[in-house]
């Protein structure tokens, strides 16, 4: 066919960090066409007809799990859905065991989530499938920094030099971890604002921090981007309780209606805790992308499974191709 | 010579003769069409320059008629096939009700024909039309499904060991149809 500038898939994706800016720039610009699919009456394609998709979740998870789901469905492939907090591991089953279970089920795509940093990479190693990672620990979550930059770029498509301003416990969050990592490739400025105790200052050289948020609207950013509280945190130490938190940190409604005054973006990785990061009213704002977020998350995983080449179709023929 | 590069590859149709053959196509699917005229959309990439192009004599002609571009590369049944180098989505763009309509998919070169067949597929998730044609600018036989076009601009004669390139000066910078020995 054409000889335009094509970029080799890979086996597994696993964070941002290793992708280049080719590679983000190819699954942003794929993740458009299968958006526009979403507004046909019949939204699926066959691209994945005959492959397996194994979503493995060692955390609960409704959202990233169903929107694989919905992803890897409306490519045609077969879905099935491994809850294993509920199941295996209860038995003792060891990650090594159920990568064996895996490889004999001859999956082609696994999407795992586990709370452990690095499990994910340890089974791309060991399996012939394709792994996505779902978020691990507080190391990665690269399909949500997709999905928010897409929505990003939906907005803002000179999006280098714009500025985001993330909210909220970044020393755990895996979201804010891969979506700053990907802003900061394609030169979108970030800076955060959050519990000092919960903000990393020595790793992230390019995030500018502020102490509050006064500081952080004089910065005049052109989104802001809640991260979801982790209530499962209060009581740990270095923790605020969540009355403290949404006073000090939180979207209250005086801080929304200058979201509004100066028409900054909202975003928001969801589930949204109301009341805590944010504002009732602020759910309804019309430059809130959060529902974008949402459908965008779907079109950017069907880039992200097209992508990927497992190793399991590794038998068939590759002279084939010449004749395309 | 300059627009063969490769001295095993020879160039059998000119930039004229591509213009000319676009026009005896489009006035042909004028003459044909008459009661009830299709609309038209070109399969990514040269086969939406080739819809273009057909549709700007058309224009010429008296005769505007609805555009659209369609990208099989979902629908391709040789994805296991291409190793690790996809094709670049692009997006279909069709912009109006495909229910009813006739319509007339453009390809610049049927060979196998499983281009159509996943162009076929991929236009029926749209909706569906009244009938469906196929133009081509280059018809180089070998079939593996059967398949036929309803227009065709030229006829080659080739054996599966050569190839046929058509080259746009839109898409590649250079003009002509191609031909290895």
């Amino acid at each position: 066919m054409s000889e335009e500038k094509r970029i080799p898939s890979r086996k597994d994706l696993l964070d941002i960090a290793s992708l280049s800016v080719e590679e983000v720039e190819h699954l942003l610009k794929t993740a458009a066409p299968f958006k526009d699919l979403f507004k046909r009456s019949v939204k699926k394609v066959p691209a994945l007809r005959g492959k397996t998709v194994l979503n493995l979740f060692y955390e609960p998870s409704t959202r990233t799990s169903s929107s694989f789901e919905v992803a890897a469905s409306r490519l045609s492939a077969d879905v099935t859905n491994f809850t294993v907090s509920l199941s295996s591991v209860v038995k003792g089953e060891s990650i090594i065991d159920t990568i064996d279970t895996l490889q004999a089920m001859r999956t082609d795509y696994v999407v795992i989530r586990h709370s452990a940093a690095g499990i994910p990479n340890l089974i791309a190693k060991h399996t012939r499938a394709s792994v996505v990672n779902a978020g691990d620990g507080f190391h990665a979550h690269p399909t949500q920094a997709l999905l928010d930059m897409f929505t990003i770029r939906e907005v803002f498509p000179e999006s280098a030099g714009r500025k985001v301003l993330i909210v909220g416990d970044i020393l755990h969050s895996r979201v804010a971890r891969s979506t700053s990592t990907i802003l900061n490739k394609l030169g979108v400025e970030v800076g955060v604002l959050g519990p000092s105790t919960l903000v990393p200052t020595a790793r992230h050289g390019f995030m500018k921090g502020f102490r509050n948020w006064e500081e952080a609207f004089a910065w005049k950013p052109d989104i802001v981007y809640l991260l979801r509280v982790q209530l499962e945190r209060q009581g740990e130490p270095f923790f605020p309780s969540l009355g403290e938190y949404h006073r000090v940190y939180g979207l209250t409604a005086k801080r929304y209606q200058r979201v509004k005054d100066e028409g900054i973006y909202l975003m928001h990785p969801g589930p949204v805790n109301r009341g805590v990061e944010i504002d009732n009213d602020a759910m309804n704002y019309e430059r809130s992308l959060i529902n974008t977020q949402v459908e965008n998350g779907i079109a950017a995983r069907m880039a992200v499974l097209y992508w990927l080449r497992p190793d399991t179709a590794g038998e068939s023929k590759k002279g084939a191709a010449e004749r395309a | 010579m300059s627009d063969s590069p490769n001295p095993e590859t020879e160039r059998i149709l000119s930039e004229a003769d591509i213009a000319n053959t676009v026009h005896r196509l489009a006035y042909e699917i004028l003459e044909t069409c008459r009661q009830d005229m299709p609309a038209l959309i070109g399969i990514y990439t040269r086969g939406v320059t080739l819809a273009k192009r057909v549709h700007e004599v058309l224009r010429a002609a008296g005769q505007d008629l609805p555009l659209g571009t369609l990208d099989i590369s979902l629908y391709r049944d040789d994805l296991d096939n291409l190793g690790d180098m996809l094709p670049t989505l692009e997006t279909s763009e069709i912009p109006f009700d495909l229910d009813d309509t006739r319509v007339i998919l453009f390809d610049e070169v049927i060979y196998t024909g499983r281009t159509t067949r996943a162009a076929l597929d991929g236009l029926i998730d749209y909706g569906r039309p009244a009938k469906i044609e196929l133009a081509v600018l280059v018809d180089r036989g070998n079939r593996e499904l059967p398949i036929q076009p309803d227009y065709v601009g030229v006829e080659l004669a080739t054996t599966r060991q050569q190839y046929v390139k058509v080259r746009f000066r839109e898409d590649d910078g250079k003009e002509g149809v191609f031909i290895s020995k």
